[in-house]
C-alpha cells in the first residue's frame, strides 16, 4: 500500500529536519536561495551537455554528508519518483536519430545523449530539493517564505495544512484499516465505497476545522497570526552563500571534466 | 502531470514562477479584503484532506487500475476561486518539498496548470455559471464533469506548451498532445465524476458545508465576474505574449517542431528587439552563457561534449570520471570529518 | 475581591436543525469551587460547557460570570475569563510549536514580548512541559498534547476552567498525572467527564445531566456511591469503588 511508505516518508523526512548540523543551522532563506539558484544553473545546460553537469554533483553530496542525512532515504526516493520526466525523456532517442559520436564502431545519437542529460539533471534537482526539506524545518522554510515577502495568508497556509497533515494522516489510516477490516479482497475499493468514505473524510474535517475555530476564538483570535522568526543572518550564511554561488559559476563557464579530461590524455600520450 | 525541472528550461521556469507568485499574491490580497476568519483554519485543514484523500486508491471502473482524487475542482467548490487557489499552491508546494514532485522550479508552472485553470477559469465559468443555489444532481455531475474535464485539458495544453518552449524534449508538438491530451481526457472524466458524487453526498450529509459556505464564497468572490473576466483576458493577453516571444525567438520552441515538419530549414536569422536587448543583458551579466538567445546562439545546439573526435570525447569520459570520484571522495571525506566531530 | 460567580438561570439551547440539548438548566458555582458535570452521551455535557464561554448562546435564559452577564459585547471578555480546555488537544494546539502555541493567547491579549515570554515559561512549568517548549506538537505523544492543550488555556491567566472529557485519550499513568496536576490547582473548575474516579479524585461536587435537564446536584462523594441514582443514568459506580 503506498499509503504507508508515503505517510512514513513524510515522517521520517520531518524528523530529520530536526538534526543539529552545520547545514541545518544556515538560516533557511540562505538554503532556499542557494538551493533555487543550483538548480537554475543545472537546467540552463542545453540539451546535448553531460559532462558540464557532472561537477554540479558536489552540492547535493555536500547537503547529504554534512547534513548527515542518510543516502539510502534520499536515492531510494529519486529512484522512485516522477516517472513524468523518465517519459518524456525516453522520446529523444526515437526522434533525434542524429549521430553524434562514434566511438569504437558504436554509434550513439543526440537523442540518447539529451535523453541522459535529462536523466542527470533530473537526479541533480530532485535530490536537491529533498536535502533541502530533510536539512531545514518546515517551520524555518515557512519563515523563510515570509521574510522573502511571500504573501501572510499563503505562508500561515502552509503552516496550518503542515500542523493537520499528520493528525489527517493518522485518521485517514484509521478509516482504511476499517474498510481493509470489513472489505474482503478488492471489494472495498470500488467508486461507490471512496465516495463515501472521503466524503466522511471531508465532514469530519471541515468539524475539525470548526473546532480549531473556536479553540482560536476562545484564545483571543481576532484575525491576526504571528509567524515567528528564530532565525538571524550570520557570518556563515554570507560565506555559505558566497562560497556555493561562486563554485556553481565556475563549475558553468568552465568546462572542469573537459579540462580535467585533455589534461590526463596529453599526459598520457 | 506534474512538470519537472529537467525538463524545464531557466526561462519557462521562471516565467511561470513569476506568474504564479503573481497569482499567490493577487489572491491573497483578494482574500485578505474581506477574509472571513473562519476560512484561516478551514483554509489550512482542507489542504492536509486532499493530501490524506490523494492517498486512499480506488479502482477505476472496467480498467482494474488505480486511481486517486486530484481534488482542485472541490476545493474550488468548497471554498471559492481565491481560497481555493492559495490551498492548491500550499499542496503542491508540499509535494514539491516532500514527495520531489516536480522540483522546485517547475513549481511555478505546476501551481500555473493545476491551480489557474480550475480556480480561475473552470469554476467561474463553467461550473459557477451552470450551478444555481438548490441545484439538481444531475445539474452538479454535469457542471462538475465539464468544469474538471476542461481545467484538466487546459493543465495538459499548458504542459506540452512548457516543455516544447523549454526545448529539451525531442517529441513533436503534434505528438505530445495526442499522448497528453486523451490521457487527461479520462483522467478528468474519472475525477469529475467523483468530484460531483462527493458534492453530492456531502450535501446530504450535511447542506451548509457546501451552500453556506457560499456565504464565504461570496464575499471572496469580490463581486462581479466581468473582473474575473478582465483578469483572465489580461492572463491570457500575457501568456499569449510570452508565449509568442518564446517562440519567435526560441529555435528550439514551437517553430523548431514546425519546422520539422515542414521540412523548411533555415528560417532567416532575424532580431527582435527584445531578444537583441536581452542578449545584452545576458553578456553583461553572463551568468549563465550557453543559455543563449539566438543572436549569440548560433553556437548553442554545437554540445561542449561529446566533441566530434573521439579523442577528446574520451578524455571527456576519462574527465568524467575523475571529477565523480573526487565528489565520492569528497563524500567520504565529510562523513569521516563527521564521525570524528561527533566524538570529540 | 470578586467572587467569580458562575451562574446559570434556566438555560435552555436548541441546535439550528432542532434538537432540544438543554431543557432548562440552573445553577452557581462559587469562586475556588471544583465541579464535576458527568451523566450518559449525548445528555448536553458539551453543549451546556460550550454556553459558559459564548461558543454557543443560549436561546433561552441567562448566563453570567462574575456578575457579567453573557452576549455578544462581553464575549471576548468573558472568554478572557473562562478558560476553556477542548476534549481533543489536537484541536487546542494547532500552531506549529509548543512555544507558539501556548504564547498564542497572551498575544492575542496585547501583552509585550517579555510578559509573554514570562506567562508561557509559568504556564508551561506548571504543567511540568517546560522541556517541551520547542517541540512541533505532532511529535508530542497524547499525554503530553493534553497537558500542553491546559498550559495554552492557564496562559491567559483565567479565573475559571473549563475543561471537556480531559482524560478520554490517557493511558492510565497520563491520567493519573493529569489527575494529580488538577488537584494542584486552586481555580474554579468545572469538568465534564465520564470518567467518575477522575471526578471523584478532582472534585467537591458533582452534577449529574440527563437529557438536557439537571438530574442530581451535590457533593461528589455522596452522588457518585449512590448507585441507584447512577443506574437511572446510565452510569456506573466508580471503578474504585465497585465491589467485586
Ligand atoms: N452540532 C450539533 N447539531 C445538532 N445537534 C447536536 C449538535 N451537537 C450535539 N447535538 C445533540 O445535542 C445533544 C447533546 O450533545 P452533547 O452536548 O454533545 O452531549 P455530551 O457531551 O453530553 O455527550 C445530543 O442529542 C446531540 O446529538
Ligand atoms: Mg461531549
Amino acid at each position: 500500500m503506498t499509503f504507508d511508505s508515503e505517510y512514513f516518508n513524510i515522517g521520517y523526512l520531518d524528523s530529520l529536519s530536526y538534526k543539529d548540523t552545520f547545514v541545518h543551522r544556515l538560516d533557511p532563506r540562505v538554503k532556499l536561495l542557494v538551493s533555487f539558484v543550483f538548480i537554475l544553473f543545472v537546467v540552463s545546460f542545453p540539451k546535448y551537455d553531460i559532462s558540464g553537469l557532472i561537477p554540479f554533483f558536489i552540492y547535493p553530496v555536500f547537503l547529504l554528508t554534512a547534513g548527515d542525512i542518510p543516502l539510502r532515504v534520499i536515492a531510494k526516493k529519486v529512484l522512485v519518483v516522477s516517472p513524468f520526466a523518465l517519459f518524456i525523456g525516453i522520446f529523444n532517442p526515437l526522434f533525434d536519430t542524429n549521430v553524434l559520436l562514434t566511438l569504437y564502431g558504436i554509434s550513439i545519437t543526440g537523442g540518447w545523449i539529451s535523453f541522459m542529460s535529462i536523466m542527470v539533471k533530473f537526479t541533480l534537482t530532485v535530490s536537491t530539493a529533498l536535502l533541502l526539506i530533510a536539512a531545514t524545518s518546515f517551520l524555518g522554510l515557512c519563515e523563510a517564505l515570509e521574510r522573502l515577502k511571500l504573501p501572510k495568508v499563503f505562508v500561515i497556509q502552509l503552516l496550518f495544512l503542515y500542523r493537520y497533515l499528520f493528525v489527517l494522516l493518522e485518521e485517514t489510516f484509521r478509516m482504511l484499516r476499517a474498510r481493509d477490516a470489513r472489505s474482503f479482497g478488492k471489494k472495498g475499493r470500488d467508486i461507490k465505497t471512496f465516495i463515501r468514505l472521503i466524503s466522511v473524510l471531508l465532514v469530519r474535517t471541515v468539524e475539525r476545522a470548526e473546532r480549531i475555530y473556536q479553540a482560536m476564538l476562545s484564545r483571543g483570535f481576532r484575525g491576526e497570526i504571528k509567524v515567528l522568526r528564530r532565525h538571524s543572518l550570520r557570518f556563515q550564511d554570507f560565506l555559505f552563500a558566497l562560497f556555493s554561488v561562486s563554485i556553481f559559476y565556475i563549475f558553468r563557464h568552465y568546462n572542469i571534466v573537459n579540462i580535467l579530461g585533455e589534461t590526463l590524455g596529453r599526459t598520457l600520450r | 502531470m506534474h512538470m519537472a525541472d529537467a525538463l524545464l528550461s531557466p526561462a519557462v521556469g521562471g516565467t511561470f514562477w513569476a506568474g504564479s507568485i503573481g497569482a499567490i499574491a493577487y489572491a491573497s490580497r483578494k482574500l485578505r479584503e474581506n477574509l472571513d476568519d473562519r476560512l484561516i483554519p478551514l483554509m489550512g485543514v482542507l489542504g492536509a484532506f486532499i493530501f490524506a484523500g490523494q492517498m486512499i486508491n480506488f479502482t477505476i471502473p472496467g480498467t482494474g487500475s488505480s486511481g486517486h482524487i486530484g481534488g482542485g475542482m472541490l476545493l474550488a467548490v468548497l471554498l471559492g476561486p481565491y481560497a481555493a487557489f492559495i490551498v492548491i499552491a500550499s499542496v503542491l508546494t508540499i509535494q514539491a518539498l516532500f514527495f520531489a514532485d516536480g522540483g522546485l522550479l517547475a513549481l511555478g508552472a505546476n501551481i500555473w496548470n493545476m491551480g489557474i485553470y480550475p480556480a480561475f477559469i473552470a469554476y467561474p465559468l463553467i461550473y459557477k455559471a451552470i450551478v444555481k443555489k438548490n441545484a439538481s444532481n444531475k445539474v452538479i455531475t454535469i457542471a462538475s464533469v465539464l468544469s474538471v474535464v476542461i481545467g484538466l485539458q487546459l493543465g495538459a495544453l499548458s504542459v506540452v506548451l512548457e516543455t516544447k518552449l523549454s526545448g529539451i524534449t525531442e517529441l513533436p508538438f503534434g505528438t505530445f498532445l495526442l499522448l497528453m491530451q486523451p490521457i487527461h481526457l479520462a483522467i478528468g472524466l474519472i475525477e469529475g465524476f467523483v468530484t460531483a458524487g462527493i458534492v453530492i453526498y456531502v450535501r446530504s450529509l450535511r447542506p451548509d458545508i457546501v451552500d453556506d459556505l457560499e456565504g464565504v464564497k461570496a464575499l471572496s468572490t469580490g463581486g462581479s465576474l466581468k473582473k474575473v473576466i478582465i483578469v483572465l483576458g489580461i492572463l491570457a493577453v500575457l501568456t499569449g505574449g510570452v508565449f509568442s516571444w518564446f517562440a519567435s525567438t526560441y529555435p528550439d520552441g514551437l517553430e523548431w517542431s514546425i519546422e520539422k515538419i515542414y521540412g523548411k530549414s533555415g528560417v532567416p536569422e532575424r532580431q527582435n528587439p527584445i531578444s537583441g536587448t536581452l542578449t545584452e543583458i545576458q553578456k553583461k551579466i553572463a551568468l549563465l552563457p550557453d543559455y543563449s538567445l539566438p543572436a549569440t546562439g548560433k553556437e548553442e545546439e554545437k554540445p561542449s561534449w561529446p566533441a566530434v573526435d573521439t579523442i577528446t570525447s574520451l578524455s571527456g569520459i576519462l574527465g568524467g570520471i575523475m571529477v565523480l570520484v573526487v565528489v565520492v571522495i569528497f563524500g567520504i571525506g565529510m562523513r569521516v570529518l563527521r564521525k570524528k566531530m561527533r566524538k570529540t | 475581591m470578586s467572587h467569580h460567580i458562575l451562574e446559570l438561570k434556566d438555560v435552555y439551547f436548541s441546535y439550528p436543525d432542532g434538537t432540544e440539548a438543554l431543557k432548562g438548566i440552573s445553577f452557581r458555582i462559587l469562586h475556588g469551587e471544583s465541579v464535576g458535570l458527568t451523566g450518559a452521551n449525548g445528555a448536553g455535557k458539551t453543549t451546556l460547557l460550550m454556553n459558559l464561554n459564548g461558543q454557543l448562546f443560549p436561546t433561552k435564559g441567562l448566563v453570567s460570570i462574575g456578575e457579567i452577564p453573557l452576549n455578544k459585547n462581553t464575549r471576548q471578555e468573558i472568554k478572557r475569563k473562562v478558560g476553556f480546555v477542548f476534549q481533543r488537544a489536537n484541536d487546542q494546539l494547532f500552531m506549529p510549536t509548543v512555544y507558539e502555541d501556548v504564547a498564542f493567547g497572551p498575544v492575542n491579549l496585547g501583552l509585550t514580548p517579555e510578559q509573554v515570554d514570562e506567562r508561557v515559561t509559568n504556564a508551561l512549568e506548571t504543567v511540568g512541559c517546560l522541556h517541551l517548549i520547542h517541540r512541533p506538537p505532532h511529535r508530542l505523544s497524547e499525554g503530553q498534547k493534553n497537558a500542553v492543550a491546559i498550559a495554552t488555556v492557564m496562559a491567559m491567566n483565567p479565573d475559571i476552567l473549563v475543561m471537556d472529557e480531559p482524560a478520554s485519550n490517557l493511558d492510565p499513568k497520563s491520567r493519573r498525572q493529569l489527575i494529580n496536576l488538577l488537584k494542584g490547582f486552586a481555580h474554579t473548575k468545572i469538568i465534564a467527564s465520564h470518567d467518575l474516579d477522575l471526578i471523584l479524585d478532582v472534585c467537591e461536587r458533582c452534577i449529574i445531566i440527563k437529557d438536557g435537564r439537571i438530574a442530581a446536584d451535590g457533593p461528589a462523594e455522596e452522588i457518585l456511591l449512590n448507585k441507584t441514582l447512577l443506574e437511572e443514568n446510565n452510569l456506573e459506580l466508580p471503578l474504585s469503588r465497585q465491589k467485586r
